[in-house]
């Protein structure tokens, strides 16, 4: 189980003051709630992913405007706030459900905005009467903030009825409905695979409003994506190194075990690895410029280009 | 007889938004949180029941509070109190601790001195029937 903390934690903003006329100015709530800032934050952290941050932009509105009716005494009721993220691996989602939890607190919806991610291990027990305790003990770890549930679909065993996932679905579910106001839930993994989890429990399907498909990134996202993450680090590619990695992206994604934005840091860390093997292979005296560049060589050595892992090779053969 | 042990005992019954508020101060100093309970709240009884573990790592007062009512649901007709540990180096200790409900009778206790040797006294607290 993690515990992440955005990294931006704002205070959470009071409801806007209606004005003497008896209007409220939503664009003023929108600044001043710190709204702007997080989905400003969204659009220049995360490359591509548009329908996301349409969703969320949505999302987003629709809770500014709730909180406008509240402030008026208009007929209002907490909105459902439980999400599902699908989308492949490595397409951002924990990385967008922490930005979420951080909306959410800015905009009063949770009261502490932390954000707990968790897998079928740490709701699951390993025999009876295990579960429920630690089902609740990570529920309680997450009130107040966003539970993220990563691969929610495992939670599920159709050909096993005695597994004792379904003793965690159930009381998820009570929480979900009865702890609207103390927790958001935000299931998360592989589409078609959600979709046949939601197809079984209907009840998780009733109880979340927001359904957000995360795309796969396409190859010149990618290449952005790289060279974000090696600015990050203070490492460049020189030329031919960002050709290189043009083809890389081109040939890893056809391969098997592709996770978009993860297998290019797994990729960009290989480079790295390369790079100083060969800096210190050829001995000779390094200055800035040889220390952060990562040239073709350090891309070109990858299994990737000859066909993936020895036993992947293998099996196509 | 009205029990008075822990913090707050003199006052009026803490309501739900108090308590709240208290359990909130105590996760604000990464102290946890424990739930125990007794059907005798002689003095000397420094141990409650534990209803459950001890909660660790909590951020909010919601948690605590589903506990609480979990086991107030399960034993509507004793003392709960809340215990609030501290793991900090050199305190390792509960901190804090406050009674949450009490039976709707609250048992009589009576003082008994026996006399022993020399101008010694010893007391005895035994509950009255």
């Amino acid at each position: 189980m993690n515990e992440l903390v955005p990294a931006s934690e704002g205070e959470v903003a009071a409801a806007p003051e209606a004005r003497p006329d008896g209007r409220i100015d939503l664009a003023e709530d929108y600044r001043s709630s710190g709204v702007a800032d997080v989905l400003g934050e969204l659009d220049r952290e995360l490359i591509g992913l548009a329908p996301v941050k349409n969703r969320i932009r949505e999302t987003a509105a629709l809770l500014l405007v709730d909180r406008a009716r509240r402030k008026l005494g208009l007929a209002h009721e907490t909105p459902t706030l439980h999400m599902s993220f699908t989308g492949n691996p490595g397409v951002g989602k924990t990385t967008v459900a922490l930005k979420m939890a951080n909306l959410l607190h800015r905009l009063g919806y949770v009261r502490k905005g932390h954000l707990v991610s968790v897998t079928r291990d740490d709701l699951v027990g390993q025999y009876i009467g295990h579960t429920a305790p630690k089902t609740r003990e990570v529920l309680k770890k997450a009130m107040g903030g966003v539970l993220f549930i990563d691969e929610a679909y495992y939670l599920y065993k159709p050909d096993n009825e005695r597994d004792y996932g379904q003793e965690a679905i159930e009381i998820l579910l009570q929480v979900m409905e009865n702890h609207r106001d103390d927790l958001v839930v935000i299931l998360a993994g592989y589409a078609d695979r959600m979709e046949n989890f939601f197809a079984s429990n209907p009840g998780f399907r009733s109880r979340i409003a927001h359904h957000i498909e995360f795309p796969d990134y396409a190859d010149e996202e990618l290449l952005r994506i790289a060279e974000s993450m090696l600015a990050q680090q203070d490492y460049r590619f020189d030329a031919e190194g960002r050709a290189a990695m043009v083809d890389y992206i081109a040939v890893r994604r056809g391969l098997p075990h592709f996770a978009n934005a993860r297998s290019i840091r797994n990729a960009l860390d290989r480079a790295r690895l390369r790079q100083a093997n060969r800096l210190f292979e050829t001995g000779a005296l390094v200055d800035v410029e040889a220390l952060s560049t990562i040239r073709a060589e350090d891309i070109k050595a990858s299994r990737v280009f000859a066909g993936g892992l020895a036993h992947e090779r293998a099996k196509d053969a | 007889m009205r029990i008075t042990q822990g913090c707050f005992s003199y006052l009026p019954d803490l309501d739900e938004d108090q308590i709240k508020a208290q359990v909130e101060y105590c996760l604000r100093n990464d102290w946890a949180i424990g739930v125990e309970y007794t059907d005798d709240p002689h003095p000397r009884n420094t141990y409650w029941e534990m209803w459950g573990h001890p909660m660790f790592d909590l951020k909010d007062a919601a948690g605590v509070m589903m506990e609480l009512n979990a086991c107030r649901k399960a034993h509507p007709d004793v003392y709960i109190k809340l215990i609030a540990f501290d793991s900090l180096r050199g305190f390792e200790t509960v901190r804090m601790s406050f009674i949450v409900q009490r039976p709707k009778v609250e048992p009589h206790f009576t003082m008994t001195r026996t006399e022993v040797r020399g101008r010694t006294v010893n007391i005895t607290m035994s509950e009255r029937a």
